[in-house]
């Protein structure tokens, strides 16, 4: 598989207001993904998640160190159009980038920014629709829809411009658990179907789960980086970033405590039910 | 409290005055409205009542909503029709009493006047009864375009416009919550002076006018996000079209007035 995005010695600092020194969020980072993957990164609150995100999108620009998208320099202004068309970005708040107060309309607001023509605008806005579930409720308003939902409206908005890649910046955190759900499902669809890279970013241990890959961030540097299972395996540096493991993790690492010897990399509730029973067999 | 506001007062439906393109709407209500400031007879009053009374009974609007939505102007009627009356001068008096005198003209005037603007709201209500506020502003843009030669910023006018409308329900349901919690600390908005409660109202709106820009920020990003670079190459998904009902319709309203203008030359 092709590496589609490169971070190369990334710095960025938060400009300080006035006189204030600015904040140091990335000194030197560097990491890569493969095209039609899907990660999930991980880190505590002020560890540089969001401010990752956006740089994959042109939002930020590196201070020091390039990211390059698709073989296109982001800090290059000519490129920005093109680098927003392959790169989605989805926000954490719904109700702040929905644009217009009917559904299809502001699925349609990407590819209308865009200058597409209008016959193909409506096939891409019924196609991205369709893909998130939402079809049915395309002459709704916005607002009378319920999280879950709003949020596969801004998925549909973004997949609508069909770019290579979404980035998600912590899209289920204004969510109940149902609309959690019909999130994450929509994203595992997207990612198997359209072999769309996806970037997420969360909080939420069991997302980072159902991920190819799961990056960890700590202190503006990748302090963890692999598979979900040799992540989540490596409980205590977890624990010492602020971060916790899946619950089925966490529960393996409890008992091993107490003088069992379970695995700890069952990141599914049948896996792991299935090695307890084993556990207690023996 | 406050979600019982009803805004935009669409009715949805598929009438043929749904279906007409917003732009001959608009044109229609502003050629009506010439027609009835140029109506100075029964006559003339009678054909744009025709007018209106067509429209009504072709958008399927029942006559009761539109009359319910009359109800807050009725002061305003009663206001104007009384001043007509009373200090209209004239030579036929038919009333005299005290120091107020009653004309055959001010009568007129007064009946007219109170028709006026019954019938000018009835046709504006018409309008936003059968027209959604995204496709109003959608032809209003239009309409509006050729104004972009001397550097009117209609796009974004229009642009502003629909966030305004999407977003005036997520703002209520702000306002909602902040005076929950502001009560829940023991805040009082129903009691207490005109000042007082003016004054109470200081804790919602501020956080309130905080959120709304931190709002306004995400949103212009997220904008950025889906390429949104102003009206420049933009494309519309809906493309507005005058088809054959269009033209009938603009065509009545020419009718219209060039009958109300002759019949004001005939001074009838």
């Amino acid at each position: 598989m092709e590496n589609v995005i490169n971070v190369e010695h990334l710095a960025y600092t938060y400009p300080g207001v006035d006189d204030t020194p600015g904040i140091d969020v990335f000194e030197d980072l560097n990491f890569t993904i493969e095209e039609g993957t899907f990660v999930a990164i991980l880190g505590s609150n002020g560890c540089g998640k969001s401010t990752l995100a956006k740089h994959f999108n042109s939002i930020l620009l590196p201070c020091g160190g390039k990211v390059m998208v698709w073989g296109m320099d982001t800090a290059q202004e000519d490129k920005l159009i093109p680098v927003r068309r392959t790169v989605g970005m989805v926000f954490q708040n719904p109700d702040n980038q929905i644009v217009a107060n009917v559904v299809e309309e502001d699925v349609a607001f990407g590819p209308e920014n865009l200058g597409i023509a209008s016959p193909v605008i409506r096939q891409r806005v019924d196609a991205a629709l369709n893909q998130v579930g939402m079809y049915e409720y395309r002459l709704h308003a916005p607002h009378l829809l319920s999280g879950g939902q709003k949020q596969r409206v801004a998925i549909a908005g973004v997949i609508a411009m069909e770019p290579k890649c979404i980035v998600l910046d912590e899209p289920t955190a204004m969510l109940d658990p149902q609309g959690r759900r019909e999130v994450m499902q929509t994203i595992t669809r997207l990612k198997n179907d359209k072999n769309i890279t996806v970037i997420l970013i969360t909080h939420h241990m069991d997302e980072a789960a159902q991920a190819d890959r799961v990056v960890v961030l700590d202190k503006g540097i990748v302090a963890l980086d692999g598979s979900p299972q040799m992540v989540f395996s490596q409980v205590e540096k977890l624990h010492e970033m602020g971060l916790s493991a899946p619950e089925t993790v966490e529960l393996c690492r409890t008992l091993n405590e107490q003088g069992f010897c379970l695995p700890l990399d069952r990141l599914d509730d049948k896996d792991c039910a299935q090695a307890l029973v084993e556990a207690l067999k023996a | 409290m406050l979600k019982d506001i009803t805004l935009g007062q669409y009715f949805p439906g598929v009438s043929v005055a749904h279906r007409l393109d917003p732009r001959t709407k608009l044109i229609i209500l502003i050629g009506y409205i010439v027609a009835l400031f140029s109506a100075k007879s029964w006559i003339s009053y009678g054909v744009s009542f025709a007018f209106l009374a067509s429209a009504i009974a072709v958008s399927g609007i029942p006559v009761k909503s539109i009359v319910r939505g009359m109800k807050p102007l009725v002061m305003i009627l009663v206001f104007t029709g009384l001043l007509n009356l009373f200090f209209t001068g004239g030579e036929t008096v038919l009333l005299s009493f005290w120091k107020v005198t009653i004309t055959l003209e001010g009568l007129r005037r007064a009946i007219f006047m109170v028709l006026r603007i019954l019938m000018l709201i009835s046709g504006t209500f018409l309008l936003t009864y059968t027209t959604s506020p995204i496709s109003l502003t959608d032809g209003l843009e239009s309409l509006l375009s050729p104004l972009k030669k001397i550097h009117l910023p209609v796009h974004e006018l229009s642009m502003m416009m629909c966030i305004a409308l999407r977003f005036i329900p997520t703002l209520i349901e702000e306002t909602d919550k902040i005076m929950s919690a502001q009560k829940a600390r023991g805040a009082n908005f129903e009691t207490g002076k005109l000042l007082d409660r003016v004054k109470a109202l200081v804790p919602i709106l501020v956080p309130l006018f905080i959120s709304a820009f931190r709002r306004a920020d995400e949103l212009a990003t997220a904008m950025e996000c889906r390429c949104y670079q102003g009206g420049d190459g933009r494309t519309k998904m809906k493309l507005l079209r005058l088809c054959r009902n269009d033209y009938f319709a603009l065509l009545l309203t020419a009718a219209l007035i060039a009958v109300v203008i002759l019949l004001a030359g005939f001074s009838l």
